[in-house]
């Protein structure tokens, strides 16, 4: 066999990015557009990341609408597309709806991952595919890679491994339980008792899947499913019909909120014992199958030995709001891991960080944060003659800013010279960090779900928060919205 | 530890069964912050409740600090009962693990575990008599 140069040998780096999902090739892409000089390893041998194995079920959470009321190749277009990645030239924009077959307004598994390997070769991202992470050292200020080709040594690495790893939660009995990864072929549950440990994505999409097949379901976990939030969010499109049956009462299908004591073989079976967490008492379960749908997590290997420390049951990195570890100075996270990122969390609202939608956007300023530390480069500074519509227009149709809710902040800058474009960073830097006199464009959304333009006006060191009114087709374009800015940055 | 766990060692929770402090700690995020990070501001809307799991934190006016949080402590019940924006700042001073629990749902949470509910008050009162002490 012939010798094909693969790029990326071991060496120095700027930056090493690890992972060839969406976070890897968002973040490869936006580096290479800011000049950072950068190595990216996959342990894969072709791009796609989970979307080459996941979800089991064969289709997305996350909508992408073909048409839309705006041009493909424009901005605005982003907000209905939210699973093509990001990029600055009009053939590698929308890459997802235009290989969708159309069934659904929700791409299939198969889909996503052709989007990707799509975006990958037009783009000519180049990835050192077939190169295993090891472990980890720090040395001299630099985190170091050993790899299954050698040592990458880089002032920062961004981590793009997604959530990843199934997890079983901490339940006596629970490793007796096939995990979802494990329950690809329905038919085995054919006329069979199911337990599913779980009530969130992978437990539900389960759950439908084997609705077909089981003779009864029951999904439990200490959390109630939050019928207010889950209204809102992505997750009921596919895969609320397990709950559907069970809240107009058919027998066979259950939705409980408890704690497992235990998981127990019985013969053949298992016996399942719970409590109540929203109501008292005490349900034991004989059941054929338990499926553990306790999620996923980073594959951090060996960084939590370096100090790495995580949130979520240690699932997931906690991360500064620019997605660095809090505790690991240089270890950055790109992709579904990225969520370990709160934010500002107004009124508890998190950020999308678990979908491409909102990661994608992370990847981008996160690149542009490291193009600054690392290589000193200073972005456009665009002048804004009109700085009323340019709010205006953002807080209306900025897709980072409408996805990523109260996380991503479009920031302008006031000097005597007139208004200049900062551009998108998060809102927790800009409240705590930046220091001269501008604005900021956020939207937010308050318990109820309403979204609520907001802008942060700073002048002498201090901060004042506004709030405009919420507009029921969510146009802030108006007289009355003009009028209010103009007396607030006049 | 798990969460559910390590709310069992608060006093804040020392009244409720394993079973209840599960279904608080499944309900519920954790933060954690890295040193210096700020958790809440000053004159920012929205801020949630957090209950110091590990670590401390300083609640600071104009950047001095006025007192030091850790363990099973807590702050943000003022703006998040009254719904106006805090007073001042609280900053991790260590790297800080809080369980956050926003405005809406801290009502909801008070009113279903009034144990919860009278922990809460009567280190509240302390507060405040040290405050009072502290004024005369």
């Amino acid at each position: 066999m012939a010798a094909v140069e693969r790029p990326f040998p071991p060496g120095d780096y700027d930056v090493v990015v690890v992972g060839s999902g969406p976070g890897g090739l968002q973040t490869s892409y936006c580096l290479r557009a800011l000049g950072v000089s950068h190595a990216v390893l996959s342990r894969d041998d072709c791009p796609g990341g989970m979307f080459r194995h996941f979800p089991i079920y064969q289709r997305l959470i996350t909508w992408t609408k073909p048409d839309a009321p705006v041009e493909r190749t424009s901005r605005e277009y982003e907000w209905y597309d939210h699973n093509s990645l990001l990029a600055d030239e009009p053939e590698l924009r929308a890459v997802v709806p235009a290989l969708m077959d159309r069934a659904f307004d929700l791409p299939s598994r198969a889909e996503m991952e052709a989007g990707l390997v799509t975006f990958a070769e037009r783009a000519g991202l180049e990835v050192r595919y077939g190169c295993t992470w090891e472990s980890t050292r720090h040395e001299d200020g630099r985190l170091v890679l050993e790899t299954s080709d050698g040592e990458y040594r880089a002032r920062a690495v961004v981590f793009a491994l997604g959530i990843t790893e199934p997890w079983r939660a901490d339940v006596p009995g629970l490793e007796h339980a096939a995990h979802y990864v494990e329950t690809r072929d329905p038919a085995r549950y054919e006329n069979r008792d199911v337990f599913v440990v779980g009530k969130r994505n992978s437990g539900f999409e389960v759950s439908q899947g084997i609705l077909p097949w089981a003779r009864s379901i029951v999904l439990g976990s200490p959390r109630p499913v939050q019928m207010e939030a889950l209204a809102l969010s992505a997750l009921r499109v596919r895969y609320l019909h397990p709950y559907d049956e069970y809240s107009r009462g058919g027998p066979g299908t259950y939705v409980i909120d408890v704690t497992i004591e235990r998981v127990e073989p019985v013969g053949e079976r298992f016996r399942v014992v719970t409590h109540g967490t929203t109501w008292d008492g005490t349900l034991e379960f004989e059941v054929d199958d338990v499926i553990a749908a306790t999620g996923f997590r980073t594959p951090l290997r060996d960084l939590r030995k370096l100090g790495l420390v995580t949130v979520a049951d240690d699932r997931i990195p906690a991360l500064t709001p620019w997605w660095e570890s809090v505790s690991l100075p240089g270890a950055f996270f790109a992709g579904n891991a990225s969520q370990g990122a709160r934010g500002v969390e107004k009124r508890g609202a998190g950020a999308n960080s678990g979908s491409v939608n909102g990661f994608r956007y992370n990847a981008r300023v996160l690149a542009q944060q490291l193009a600054e530390r690392l290589t000193g480069y200073e972005p456009p500074r665009e002048p804004i003659p009109d700085i009323v519509s340019f709010l205006l227009h953002e807080l209306t149709s900025a897709p980072d800013l409408w996805v990523q809710k109260g996380y991503l902040t479009r920031v302008v800058s006031e000097t005597a010279e007139g208004w200049h474009d900062g551009g998108v960073m998060p809102l927790a830097h800009y409240l705590d960090v930046v220091e001269e006199d501008g604005a900021a464009a956020s939207v937010e959304v308050d318990e109820r779900g309403t979204t609520l333009p907001t802008l942060y006006l700073r002048r002498r060191g201090e901060i004042r928060e506004h709030q405009l009114d919420p507009h029921p087709l969510h146009r802030y374009d108006g007289d009355h919205y003009r009028r209010e800015v103009e007396a607030l940055v006049g | 530890m798990s969460i559910a766990e390590t709310l069992g060692q608060l006093a804040l929770f020392a009244d409720l069964t394993p079973s209840q402090l599960e279904a608080i700690a499944h309900s519920h995020d954790e933060d954690v912050f890295a040193v210096g990070e700020r958790v809440l501001r000053r004159g920012i809307s929205g801020g949630n409740f957090y209950v110091i799991l590990e670590g401390e934190a300083a609640v600071e006016v104009e950047g001095e600090e006025r007192h030091r949080l850790g363990r099973g402590e807590f702050f943000g019940e003022i703006s998040a009962l009254t719904g106006d924006p805090p007073t001042a700042d609280v900053v991790a001073r260590t790297v800080l693990r809080c369980l956050v629990i926003p405005a809406v749902q801290l009502e909801r949470l008070l009113l279903d575990r009034p144990q919860f509910m009278l922990r809460l008050l009567r280190m509240e009162a302390r507060r405040l008599q040290g405050t009072v002490e502290w004024r005369q």
